[in-house]
């Protein structure tokens, strides 16, 4: 499937190459810690038709990338009571490449695992003095895009071990716990019948390396949180909110998933 | 063997049809995973059975399930096996067995089970996403007369 569209990069790993330059693997060998339940782990890009694939595989058809344009605009603008913006003190967005492959990570001086938008959030309220973005609104979605964006290529490393275990443990739990009235887990849908039809959906391994994804369906960037909202909402479940501990727990568990793969986002998703 | 019937007054004032007596969720007799007794006193009707089972809004099997006998409906899931056969495959025991707690039958399964109230993680309010409300008495995904309808339907599927 995906190799058809793309180019092989070594034997084991199959891709495209970014606006024709950057290599970005969206299969490959599934990490240790899956224990054999998959066999090689697939981007979602595996599993669009062709033309969405294609408008991710080129920034100009890549309507994602208008956010990333917006985000980089906020990037330079100082905000708050200390006139400071983000680029005083990290210098330009690219200068942060390396930094979303390794999120959600459990921050030291923190005490506790943070996904990005938290950090980000920590820079405005506690060194900008300036207000928290809303989970998963426009413009917390957009930086993390920028972020993300100069990432792309890289391969998502996150750690399951150290400080962080008990955390990720708890997203391996909620992972793999049935919810709703229709009792179905995470897994259900993206362990035991990635590739099958759900209706008219083609059901992915639901990785999150892509995020944010923009979505064909609803024309705006998508948080991972509000992803998951909509589909523990779909087994007629109670959901848990964006950037509840529960969905910072399973950002950690489901990246960890996608070790191995690129970093993609803003990536185009239907 | 013990059975607690409802009468219709206590159970639903929407169900409009005068069926006499119904079985309620949690008092639906396994023997294994076949369930013998009708859950209503009214036959099911094959032709609502047909619109339960590939209506979205309502049993939404089609989501999981391709038949060539609603090929007229659109976009089949792929999840569960083809149901052409089914009649052949089943009685009407082991059927309504399946529909009411398809766990019963197949371990693990992830076929929803449709004439379930308890036993559930974080219910929610249908698809708002909220929680059930606390102290509503839990609906089961279709009714039990639904069921006998889905149930005489299936039977109907012979190859
Ligand atoms: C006044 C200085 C300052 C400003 C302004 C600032 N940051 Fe930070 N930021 C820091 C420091 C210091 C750290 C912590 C570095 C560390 O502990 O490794 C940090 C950490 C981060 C991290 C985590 C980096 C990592 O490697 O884990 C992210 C992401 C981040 N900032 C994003 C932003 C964004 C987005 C903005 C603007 C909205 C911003 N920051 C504004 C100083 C700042
Ligand atoms: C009833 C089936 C079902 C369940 C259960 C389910 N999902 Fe999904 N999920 C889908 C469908 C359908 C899509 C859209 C098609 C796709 O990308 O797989 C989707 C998409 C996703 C995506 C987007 C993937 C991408 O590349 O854009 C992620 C991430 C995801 N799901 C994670 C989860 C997590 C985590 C859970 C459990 C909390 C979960 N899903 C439970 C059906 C389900
Ligand atoms: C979320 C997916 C899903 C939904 C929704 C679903 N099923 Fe199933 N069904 C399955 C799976 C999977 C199996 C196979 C049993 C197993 O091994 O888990 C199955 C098995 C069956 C079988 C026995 C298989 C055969 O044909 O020999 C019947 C009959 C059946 N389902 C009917 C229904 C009916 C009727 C509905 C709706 C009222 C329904 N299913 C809704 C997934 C589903």
């Amino acid at each position: 499937l995906a190799a058809s569209a793309g180019t092989a990069q070594a034997e084991d790993v199959i891709g495209f190459e970014l606006n024709g330059e950057t290599p970005i693997v969206v299969e490959t060998d599934a990490p240790a810690h899956l224990d054999g339940a998959l066999s090689t782990i697939r981007s979602g890009w595996t599993f669009r038709d062709p033309a969405t694939q294609a408008m991710e595989m080129d920034d100009f058809d890549n309507p994602g990338m208008l956010a990333v344009e917006d985000a980089m605009v906020a990037w330079e603008t100082a905000e708050g009571s200390e006139g400071k913006s983000c680029m005083d003190c990290h210098g330009a967005a690219e200068d942060m490449a390396g930094v979303k492959p390794v999120y959600p990570k459990y921050v030291e001086s923190a005490g506790e695992v943070r996904t990005l938008q938290m950090q980000m959030n920590d820079c405005r309220e506690n060194r900008m003095g300036a207000e928290p973005w809303k989970y998963d609104a426009t413009e917390a979605v957009s930086m993390e895009a920028l972020l993300s964006s100069v990432s792309r290529g890289m391969p998502v490393n996150v750690a399951i071990d150290g400080p962080g275990a008990e955390t990720w443990e708890m997203g391996k739990e909620l992972y793999y716990t049935r919810t709703g009235q229709l009792d179905l887990s995470c897994a259900n849908c993206h362990e035991d019948n990635y590739d099958n039809l759900i209706r008219a959906d083609h059901l992915s391994q639901g990785q999150v390396n892509g995020f944010p994804t923009y979505r064909l369906k609803n024309t705006k960037l998508n948080g991972i949180h509000s992803r998951f909202k909509g589909c523990v909402r779909d087994t007629r479940a109670e959901t848990f909110s964006a950037g509840s501990p529960e969905f910072v727990a399973l950002e950690m568990y489901v990246a960890s998933r996608g070790n191995g793969l690129s970093v993609e986002g803003p990536s185009v998703r239907n | 063997m013990k059975r607690t019937i409802l009468a219709l007054a206590a159970v639903s004032l929407t169900a409009g049809a005068a069926q006499a007596a119904e079985i309620a969720p949690g008092e639906v007799e396994f023997d294994g995973y076949e369930v013998t007794a009708s859950l209503t006193e009214t036959p099911g009707d094959p032709e609502k059975g047909r619109e339960i089972v590939t209506n979205k809004s309502m049993g939404n099997c089609v989501s999981c399930h391709a038949a060539e006998a609603y090929s007229d409906v659109p976009f089949h899931g792929e999840v569960g096996p083809i149901l052409d056969g089914a009649g052949d495959r089943w009685t009407e025991a082991e059927l309504r067995g399946i529909v009411s707690n398809a766990k019963m039958a197949f371990e693990g399964t992830v076929m929803p089970a449709f004439y379930k109230v308890d036993g559930f993680t974080r219910l929610g309010d249908a698809f708002t996403g909220k929680a059930w409300p606390e102290g509503e008495p839990v609906t089961p995904l279709l009714t039990a007369q639904e069921i006998e309808d889905v149930v005489a339907y299936l039977l109907t599927l012979k190859e």
